[in-house]
């Protein structure tokens, strides 16, 4: 395991090791979110993953993001809850609401 | 984000400098970098979210705000949480690793080399200096927890004293209520008044039957977390 505070070091890691890394961030949070602002996913090209922006709901569909992002698209802000559903085939079980800024290491 | 910007963020941070990740969502994630109050990367930011970044390292939370550049994400890196532990013992061994998971930079202080040695600590930073010299180079801050494990007074107390004269968030002593009633005693006999002494938690930990020391530990751990986290 890692700690929050040293994802962004694995970020620089995997991406000096050439790879392309993806950075997804919760820049807001409603209701009874898992985790709070500030918590980090790092993402490579494999999908390989650290870190955690909700319970385990919500990364499968960020690392699909994330890896759009790290091919070139734009950053982008996702928005996860369970008003959400018909935008996102996931949502949080526990009724909360996310904002994730979703970004590549470039 | 830029590796650039990584780069300078995780170098701010190595000198334990208080940084803010600053990203102006509504302007595809445009970012800054504040540290210690004054920004140092990224295009000059409007004055009121430069003071929102250093409101957000103020309160230690990250968060996204309202800003005269649209919606801004504050991103908050304060320098790690400390844990001092006075006494390499045995509830040490299990609460050093568990403090380091948790996100603490643990030191163990022991003069006693039988005791701090790499082999029953290989992974923490040990010293044996003496703790009362250990504590005022360490100085402990509003980051730091104290937590003396050696059921000694010639070596509790001194760290204690140290401690109390600090921002430490927590401050706690092992023992029964008898000595932890002994220990205040003994630590206004040095000057502090009863107030100030009441800072020290002891017996330490939250009452949960701990038996074991890795129980012990845990229960230190949780109590620590609680004041960090609500205060008391």
């Amino acid at each position: 395991m890692i700690a929050d505070e040293n994802l962004l070091e694995l970020a620089r890691d995997w991406k000096q090791a050439g790879k392309k890394v993806a950075l997804a961030t919760v820049v807001s949070t409603w209701g009874s979110s898992p985790r709070p602002a500030g918590s980090q996913l790092v993402v490579d090209e494999t999908g390989a993953m650290m870190g955690s922006v909700s319970g385990g709901c919500i990364e499968g569909a960020v690392v699909r993001e994330a890896r759009e992002v790290m091919d070139g698209a734009a950053p982008k802000l996702l928005e996860f809850g369970v008003t959400n559903e018909q935008a996102w085939e996931v949502g949080l079980a526990c009724g909360g609401k996310v904002q994730v800024w979703v970004e590549a290491v470039e | 984000m830029k590796l650039a910007l990584l780069d300078a963020l995780e170098a701010a941070r190595k000198a334990k400098r208080q940084v803010c990740l600053v990203r102006l969502l509504d302007q595809g994630g445009t970012e800054a970098l504040v540290v210690d109050g004054q920004q140092t990367e990224g295009a000059p930011l409007p004055e009121d979210v430069l003071e929102a970044a250093r409101a957000a390292l103020r309160e230690d939370r990250s968060k996204t705000g309202d800003t005269s550049a649209g919606k801004a994400f504050l991103q908050v890196f304060n320098p790690p949480l400390r844990m001092i532990i006075v006494g390499a013992v045995h509830i040490t061994q299990s609460l050093a690793p568990m403090a380091e998971l948790a996100g603490y930079e643990v030191t163990v202080v022991d003069p006693r080399r039988a005791f701090a040695t790499d082999q029953r600590f290989p992974n923490t930073r040990v010293t044996q200096e003496w703790p009362d010299e250990a504590l005022e180079q360490l100085a402990p801050d509003r980051r730091t927890a104290v937590i003396a494990l050696v059921h000694d007074p010639k070596l509790d107390d001194p760290a204690l004293d140290v401690a109390l004269k600090s921002d430490a968030f927590y401050i706690a002593a092992l023992g029964s209520k008898k000595n932890a009633a002994a220990r205040q005693e003994r630590l206004q006999a040095l000057g502090h008044d009863p107030a100030t002494t009441a800072r020290i938690r002891g017996p330490a930990g939250l009452p949960i039957g701990a038996v074991s020391p890795a129980e012990i530990a845990i229960s230190v751990l949780a109590e620590c977390t609680r004041v960090l986290r609500q205060g008391a």
